[in-house]
């Protein structure tokens, strides 16, 4: 084993930089997909068939996909057809497209675990689907996938470091500069996992807080 | 036997099918203003199947509601041709119409009192001074005054379906149906929802009741219809109905003896 603490001090800023772009992505990525995985989620329920067939689409798409394969092909692609993107956007977007279409699943799966005889009773008192949706269903659903949804954060902080191959400079990144231009592994790759773990357990603290604030009583 | 008020509910020749299974095979019923009119029959006779027609929570297929003279779900158009009303119009009339069902709905996520207050506040835009007064005289009405801030899986059954007929009572509906909203409770705690659907009724609600409650039906009903296999096979007072029913299946039905022949 070759840690050395000294070598430890000194990389640790660049790759808390790193970390920061990842959290960042990270971020972005996760508020995108929700969007996504709203809209394809309640797509999913539609009465409309060309929603449904559209938000199926996309889901059976995606997640046959490789994000590797998503990331590089809009990368390279896109330039080709006229949209130039930074590196980070085509990595929120892939990331997040990716992300949407599991958290599509999860709210598909949310809005059904709901018992029918609310929206019943919603739609009996005068309120439109869409209102009984915002104010009757998605709140119950979302507090069922909340578990979840925590899953797909955490494994979104950890799909980040597939964008390293697309010249951005996240935590992952940070490591493997930090690996060659010291020609030590252990040192940085200490500082790299935890980093990585600094990101993902605050997310498990922030379900469990969450949970227990919405529980149904 | 009928009143002499205009009809509150009038239906007429309805007819709703399931896939090839006919539920409602031509119903005609009339309930007038102020009237609680009981519905009896042995299940999947299309007692529930018929409210939830009247409210249109279940598209039917042929045939006529009118709730205070206006048709719902389906408006005349061109040439005898005829259209679905549109959701929003369908919203409109359902607000008018309240229905307590037999498994509560009360929403898990809200208090009693947010309960009583969210359709009023989002579907009549009351202002929420005046939809939390409407909800507080509701709940002192039901006996629930003390649950205002409870939440409904901290309530009894009884309790529950309580609050399920005050939420509806919010909305000040022209006409209440109730879908065997007994069945799913315990023995013991029936008499307290009875207790509080006997008020409404001095009340003057218009009321159309689906129940097994015949000695409830007995009592509290202006009339009682008897359905069966989609249909209604008699109908007349209570003290009529239950003692000399004039159809055999009535007979059968409530246990009777059918009168000899010889």
């Amino acid at each position: 084993m070759d840690f050395d603490a000294a070598i430890f001090r000194e990389v640790f800023p660049a790759l808390l930089a790193g970390a920061l772009v990842t959290a960042q992505l990270a971020f972005g990525a996760a508020l995108l997909g929700l969007v996504f995985g709203l809209l394809g989620g309640l797509a999913r329920v539609s009465s409309n068939r060309l929603l449904r067939g559209t938000a199926l689409a996309y889901v059976l798409f995606v997640r046959g996909l490789p994000l590797l394969v998503i990331l590089l092909f809009l990368y390279y692609g896109l330039p080709s057809v006229g949209i130039l993107l930074s590196a980070p956007a085509v990595a929120i977007l892939a990331l997040s497209i990716t992300n949407g279409a599991y958290v599509t699943e999860i709210v598909r799966s949310g809005i059904e675990s709901i018992d029918r005889g609310q929206m019943r009773a919603a739609r009996s008192l005068g309120m439109s689907y869409a209102l009984a949706m915002r104010r009757i269903i998605l709140p119950q659903a979302f507090r069922r996938v909340l578990p979840p949804l925590t899953n797909e954060a955490i494994t979104l902080v950890k799909n980040t470091a597939l964008v390293s191959v697309i010249a951005i400079s996240d935590l992952l990144r940070a490591g493997v500069d930090a690996m060659t231009w010291k020609a030590n592994t252990f040192s940085p790759f200490a500082g790299v996992g935890l980093l990585y773990l600094a990101l993902t357990i605050p997310l498990l603290v922030i379900n469990r807080v969450l949970e227990q604030r919405y529980r149904i009583r | 036997m009928m009143s002499d008020n205009p009809a509150m509910l009038r239906v007429r020749n309805l007819h709703k099918h399931y896939g090839a299974h006919p539920v409602l095979r031509g119903i005609d019923l009339d309930v007038a203003h102020g009237e609680a009119v009981v519905v009896i029959g042995p299940s999947g006779s299309g007692k529930s199947t018929l409210l939830s027609c009247i409210n249109f929570l279940e598209p039917f297929d042929t045939g006529e509601v009118r709730v205070n003279g206006e048709p719902i779900g389906w408006s005349a158009g061109a040439e005898g041709t005829r259209v679905r009303q549109s959701e929003r119009e369908l919203d409109r009339l359902r607000a008018g119409i309240g229905i307590v069902f037999q498994q509560f709905n009360l929403f898990p996520h809200m208090t009693v009192l947010a309960n009583l207050m969210e359709a009023p506040m989002q579907v009549l835009r009351q202002s929420e001074s005046a939809a939390r007064k409407h909800a507080l005289a509701l709940l002192e009405k039901v006996g629930l005054l003390g649950k205002a801030g409870a939440y409904p899986g901290e309530l009894s059954g009884g309790q529950q379906q309580r609050v399920a007929i005050a939420r509806c009572l919010a909305m000040r509906p022209a006409l209440m149906l109730f879908d065997e909203v007994t069945s799913a409770l315990d023995p013991e705690l029936v008499g307290e929802v009875l207790a509080v659907m006997r008020q409404l009724r001095q009340d003057g609600l218009t009321m159309l009741i689906v129940t097994h409650e015949m000695g409830f039906a007995r009592d509290v009903a202006d009339r009682v219809v008897f359905m069966d296999g989609g249909l209604i096979v008699e109908q007349g007072p209570p003290a009529l109905l239950f003692s000399q029913p004039s159809a055999a299946r009535t007979r059968e039905f409530l246990g009777l003896s059918t009168p000899s022949t010889h």
